[in-house]
Protein backbone atom coordinates (compact mmCIF):
# COMPACT_ATOMS: atom_id res chain seq x y z
CA UNK A 1 0.00 0.00 0.00
CA UNK A 2 1.09 3.52 -0.94
CA UNK A 3 1.28 5.55 1.76
CA UNK A 4 -1.93 8.16 2.00
CA UNK A 5 -1.39 11.97 2.80
CA UNK A 6 -4.55 13.84 3.73
CA UNK A 7 -4.24 17.75 4.11
CA UNK A 8 -6.59 20.17 5.85
CA UNK A 9 -6.77 24.07 6.15
CA UNK A 10 -8.39 24.68 9.46
CA UNK A 11 -9.72 27.84 10.28
CA UNK A 12 -8.71 30.35 13.31
CA UNK A 13 -11.22 31.61 16.04
CA UNK A 14 -13.98 29.42 14.45
CA UNK A 15 -15.12 27.00 17.56
CA UNK A 16 -18.42 25.59 15.43
CA UNK A 17 -16.32 24.29 13.13
CA UNK A 18 -14.01 22.82 15.01
CA UNK A 19 -13.41 19.28 14.71
CA UNK A 20 -13.99 18.76 11.25
CA UNK A 21 -10.60 17.92 10.09
CA UNK A 22 -10.74 15.69 12.96
CA UNK A 23 -14.28 13.91 11.95
CA UNK A 24 -12.73 13.37 8.26
CA UNK A 25 -9.82 11.66 9.53
CA UNK A 26 -11.58 9.34 11.27
CA UNK A 27 -14.22 8.12 9.05
CA UNK A 28 -11.27 7.46 5.96
CA UNK A 29 -9.41 5.57 9.31
CA UNK A 30 -12.95 3.34 9.59
CA UNK A 31 -13.49 2.93 6.03
CA UNK A 32 -9.98 1.44 5.53
CA UNK A 33 -10.43 -0.87 8.19
CA UNK A 34 -7.63 0.40 10.50
CA UNK A 35 -8.70 -1.23 14.61
CA UNK A 36 -10.63 1.21 16.76
CA UNK A 37 -8.04 1.21 19.51
CA UNK A 38 -5.47 3.10 16.39
CA UNK A 39 -8.61 5.19 15.76
CA UNK A 40 -8.85 6.70 19.29
CA UNK A 41 -5.75 7.52 19.46
CA UNK A 42 -5.13 9.36 16.42
CA UNK A 43 -8.49 10.69 16.71
CA UNK A 44 -7.35 12.14 20.22
CA UNK A 45 -4.10 13.59 18.80
CA UNK A 46 -5.50 15.33 15.90
CA UNK A 47 -8.43 17.10 18.03
CA UNK A 48 -6.38 17.97 20.51
CA UNK A 49 -3.83 19.85 17.99
CA UNK A 50 -6.74 20.81 15.75
CA UNK A 51 -8.51 23.12 18.49
CA UNK A 52 -5.46 24.34 19.72
CA UNK A 53 -4.54 25.91 16.25
CA UNK A 54 -8.17 27.83 16.50
CA UNK A 55 -8.11 28.58 19.63
CA UNK A 56 -4.26 29.61 20.34
CA UNK A 57 -2.44 30.30 16.66
CA UNK A 58 -5.26 31.81 14.50
CA UNK A 59 -5.68 28.49 12.50
CA UNK A 60 -3.39 26.14 10.25
CA UNK A 61 -2.43 23.45 7.95
CA UNK A 62 -3.15 19.80 9.37
CA UNK A 63 -1.39 16.90 7.67
CA UNK A 64 -2.44 13.50 8.15
CA UNK A 65 0.35 10.85 6.68
CA UNK A 66 -1.40 7.14 6.94
CA UNK A 67 0.90 4.53 6.62
CA UNK A 68 1.13 0.79 6.57
CA UNK A 69 3.11 1.07 10.25
CA UNK A 70 1.97 4.16 11.69
CA UNK A 71 0.15 7.25 10.82
CA UNK A 72 2.07 10.72 11.13
CA UNK A 73 -0.36 13.46 12.27
CA UNK A 74 1.60 17.16 11.62
CA UNK A 75 -0.20 20.77 12.96
CA UNK A 76 1.45 23.61 11.53
CA UNK A 77 0.82 27.15 12.31
CA UNK A 78 2.35 30.57 11.74
CA UNK A 79 0.55 31.63 15.04
CA UNK A 80 2.37 33.21 18.42
CA UNK A 81 4.85 30.25 19.07
CA UNK A 82 4.96 29.06 23.15
CA UNK A 83 7.25 30.37 24.85
CA UNK A 84 8.09 27.74 27.02
CA UNK A 85 7.38 23.95 25.83
CA UNK A 86 8.19 22.41 28.75
CA UNK A 87 5.54 24.53 31.09
CA UNK A 88 2.90 24.42 28.22
CA UNK A 89 3.45 20.44 28.48
CA UNK A 90 2.57 20.20 32.09
CA UNK A 91 -1.06 19.09 32.82
CA UNK A 92 -3.28 21.97 33.91
CA UNK A 93 -0.82 24.86 32.39
CA UNK A 94 -3.38 27.53 30.19
CA UNK A 95 -3.30 30.63 28.83
CA UNK A 96 -6.80 30.15 27.33
CA UNK A 97 -9.23 32.99 27.94
CA UNK A 98 -12.74 32.99 29.41
CA UNK A 99 -14.52 32.71 26.24
CA UNK A 100 -13.34 29.69 25.35
CA UNK A 101 -13.01 28.19 28.88
CA UNK A 102 -16.89 28.93 28.86
CA UNK A 103 -17.16 26.46 25.99
CA UNK A 104 -15.46 23.55 28.07
CA UNK A 105 -11.79 24.38 26.77
CA UNK A 106 -8.91 25.54 28.80
CA UNK A 107 -8.31 22.34 31.49
CA UNK A 108 -4.56 22.37 30.20
CA UNK A 109 -4.94 18.96 29.12
CA UNK A 110 -4.75 18.87 25.31
CA UNK A 111 -0.88 18.53 25.17
CA UNK A 112 -1.22 15.75 27.80
CA UNK A 113 -3.71 14.34 26.16
CA UNK A 114 -1.62 14.52 22.39
CA UNK A 115 1.33 13.25 24.64
CA UNK A 116 -0.50 10.33 26.07
CA UNK A 117 -2.30 8.67 22.71
CA UNK A 118 0.78 9.31 20.04
CA UNK A 119 3.87 7.53 20.49
CA UNK A 120 6.43 10.15 19.31
CA UNK A 121 5.61 13.47 19.59
CA UNK A 122 7.70 16.77 18.84
CA UNK A 123 6.89 20.41 18.77
CA UNK A 124 9.04 22.88 17.33
CA UNK A 125 7.77 26.08 18.25
CA UNK A 126 9.55 30.19 17.94
CA UNK A 127 7.71 33.25 19.45
CA UNK A 128 6.81 35.24 16.82
CA UNK A 129 6.47 32.55 13.84
CA UNK A 130 4.93 30.08 14.79
CA UNK A 131 4.54 26.08 16.04
CA UNK A 132 5.03 22.87 14.62
CA UNK A 133 3.51 19.62 16.28
CA UNK A 134 4.37 16.08 14.99
CA UNK A 135 3.05 13.27 16.36
CA UNK A 136 3.48 9.52 15.16
CA UNK A 137 0.78 6.78 16.27
CA UNK A 138 2.22 3.18 15.61
CA UNK A 139 -0.46 0.47 14.01
CA UNK A 140 -0.41 -2.29 16.29
CA UNK B 1 -28.47 -2.46 27.72
CA UNK B 2 -29.25 -0.51 24.62
CA UNK B 3 -29.56 2.99 24.61
CA UNK B 4 -33.47 2.87 24.05
CA UNK B 5 -33.76 0.99 27.57
CA UNK B 6 -31.66 3.82 29.13
CA UNK B 7 -33.99 6.45 28.07
CA UNK B 8 -37.17 4.59 29.59
CA UNK B 9 -35.22 3.37 32.87
CA UNK B 10 -33.68 6.84 33.83
CA UNK B 11 -36.82 8.58 31.93
CA UNK B 12 -34.63 10.68 29.81
CA UNK B 13 -35.45 13.65 27.66
CA UNK B 14 -34.78 12.41 23.71
CA UNK B 15 -33.04 15.53 22.13
CA UNK B 16 -31.73 13.39 19.22
CA UNK B 17 -31.96 9.53 18.86
CA UNK B 18 -30.03 8.00 15.95
CA UNK B 19 -29.66 4.20 17.08
CA UNK B 20 -31.61 3.20 20.29
CA UNK B 21 -30.59 -0.06 19.62
CA UNK B 22 -27.08 0.66 20.44
CA UNK B 23 -25.46 -1.20 23.59
CA UNK B 24 -23.61 0.60 26.25
CA UNK B 25 -20.61 -1.46 27.22
CA UNK B 26 -18.51 1.14 28.49
CA UNK B 27 -20.03 2.50 31.08
CA UNK B 28 -19.99 6.45 32.41
CA UNK B 29 -17.91 9.52 32.63
CA UNK B 30 -19.10 12.83 34.48
CA UNK B 31 -17.30 15.71 33.04
CA UNK B 32 -17.59 19.41 31.20
CA UNK B 33 -14.05 20.12 30.42
CA UNK B 34 -13.75 18.74 27.21
CA UNK B 35 -10.06 17.69 27.29
CA UNK B 36 -10.39 15.78 30.28
CA UNK B 37 -13.46 14.08 28.49
CA UNK B 38 -11.38 13.52 25.45
CA UNK B 39 -8.38 11.69 26.84
CA UNK B 40 -11.32 9.56 29.87
CA UNK B 41 -14.18 9.21 28.25
CA UNK B 42 -14.96 4.92 27.76
CA UNK B 43 -16.05 3.88 24.09
CA UNK B 44 -19.38 2.82 23.66
CA UNK B 45 -19.99 4.70 26.65
CA UNK B 46 -22.74 7.22 28.74
CA UNK B 47 -20.94 11.11 28.94
CA UNK B 48 -22.95 13.40 31.76
CA UNK B 49 -21.95 16.90 31.48
CA UNK B 50 -23.56 19.98 31.59
CA UNK B 51 -21.83 21.66 28.55
CA UNK B 52 -24.69 22.43 26.01
CA UNK B 53 -22.39 24.28 22.53
CA UNK B 54 -21.57 22.22 19.28
CA UNK B 55 -18.59 21.23 20.35
CA UNK B 56 -20.01 19.02 22.80
CA UNK B 57 -21.06 16.40 19.37
CA UNK B 58 -17.35 16.69 18.23
CA UNK B 59 -15.96 15.21 21.62
CA UNK B 60 -18.86 12.47 21.66
CA UNK B 61 -18.58 11.52 17.92
CA UNK B 62 -14.29 11.12 18.33
CA UNK B 63 -14.41 8.79 21.24
CA UNK B 64 -17.02 6.72 20.41
CA UNK B 65 -19.82 7.46 22.89
CA UNK B 66 -22.93 5.41 23.35
CA UNK B 67 -24.70 8.39 24.00
CA UNK B 68 -24.50 11.70 25.90
CA UNK B 69 -27.25 12.97 29.13
CA UNK B 70 -27.58 16.84 29.46
CA UNK B 71 -27.99 17.00 33.05
CA UNK B 72 -29.41 19.27 35.20
CA UNK B 73 -32.27 19.75 32.70
CA UNK B 74 -29.68 21.78 30.23
CA UNK B 75 -30.96 22.01 26.94
CA UNK B 76 -28.72 21.56 24.00
CA UNK B 77 -28.66 24.78 21.87
CA UNK B 78 -29.45 24.93 18.14
CA UNK B 79 -25.55 23.98 16.52
CA UNK B 80 -25.46 21.35 18.67
CA UNK B 81 -28.83 19.44 18.28
CA UNK B 82 -28.33 20.14 14.61
CA UNK B 83 -24.52 18.97 14.81
CA UNK B 84 -25.94 15.81 16.71
CA UNK B 85 -28.34 15.26 13.65
CA UNK B 86 -26.29 15.81 11.42
CA UNK B 87 -23.03 13.44 13.04
CA UNK B 88 -26.02 10.66 14.75
CA UNK B 89 -24.96 11.49 18.43
CA UNK B 90 -27.64 9.77 20.62
CA UNK B 91 -28.23 13.25 22.97
CA UNK B 92 -30.52 12.72 25.80
CA UNK B 93 -31.42 15.19 28.68
CA UNK B 94 -31.86 14.25 32.36
CA UNK B 95 -33.22 16.54 35.08
CA UNK B 96 -31.23 15.41 37.51
CA UNK B 97 -27.93 16.10 38.79
CA UNK B 98 -25.08 14.78 36.97
CA UNK B 99 -24.38 13.00 40.06
CA UNK B 100 -27.97 11.10 40.74
CA UNK B 101 -27.56 10.67 37.13
CA UNK B 102 -24.56 8.70 37.78
CA UNK B 103 -25.79 7.06 40.22
CA UNK B 104 -28.94 5.67 38.40
CA UNK B 105 -26.72 4.92 35.40
CA UNK B 106 -24.70 2.57 37.42
CA UNK B 107 -27.61 1.04 39.12
CA UNK B 108 -29.37 0.15 35.35
CA UNK B 109 -26.21 -1.00 33.97
CA UNK B 110 -26.02 -3.29 36.75
CA UNK B 111 -23.67 -1.55 39.68
N1 LIG C 1 -0.43 25.90 18.46
C1 LIG C 1 -0.20 26.67 19.55
N2 LIG C 1 0.22 27.95 19.41
C2 LIG C 1 0.46 28.74 20.48
N3 LIG C 1 0.29 28.32 21.77
C3 LIG C 1 -0.12 27.07 21.97
C4 LIG C 1 -0.40 26.17 20.88
N4 LIG C 1 -0.77 24.98 21.41
C5 LIG C 1 -0.75 25.13 22.73
N5 LIG C 1 -0.35 26.37 23.10
C6 LIG C 1 -0.14 26.88 24.47
O1 LIG C 1 -0.02 25.78 25.36
C7 LIG C 1 -1.00 25.85 26.40
C8 LIG C 1 -1.41 24.45 26.80
O2 LIG C 1 -2.08 23.77 25.72
P1 LIG C 1 -3.09 22.60 26.05
O3 LIG C 1 -3.67 22.12 24.78
O4 LIG C 1 -2.41 21.58 26.91
O5 LIG C 1 -4.21 23.28 26.96
P2 LIG C 1 -5.34 24.33 26.53
O6 LIG C 1 -5.47 24.36 25.06
O7 LIG C 1 -5.03 25.62 27.18
O8 LIG C 1 -6.64 23.69 27.20
P3 LIG C 1 -7.39 22.33 26.73
O9 LIG C 1 -6.58 21.73 25.63
O10 LIG C 1 -7.41 21.46 27.94
O11 LIG C 1 -8.74 22.75 26.30
C9 LIG C 1 -2.12 26.69 25.80
O12 LIG C 1 -2.94 27.29 26.77
C10 LIG C 1 -1.31 27.71 24.98
O13 LIG C 1 -0.80 28.72 25.80
MG1 LIG D 1 -5.68 22.54 24.01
Amino acid sequence: MESLRLTFQVAGGDLTHAGEASSQVKQTLRKMGYDSDTIRRVSVCMYEGEINMVIHANGGTATVDVGLDDITITLADVGPGIPDVEQAMQAGFTTAGDQVRDLGFGAGMGLPNMKKYSDEMNIESTVGVGTTVTMVVRIP
Amino acid sequence: MTVQELVSQLELTVFHLEDGGRAVTGGGYCGDLLSWVMGKAPADGVWMTIMSNVNVAAVAALTDLACVILTESVAPDDPLLRKAELQGINLLGSSLSTYECAVKLSAALGG
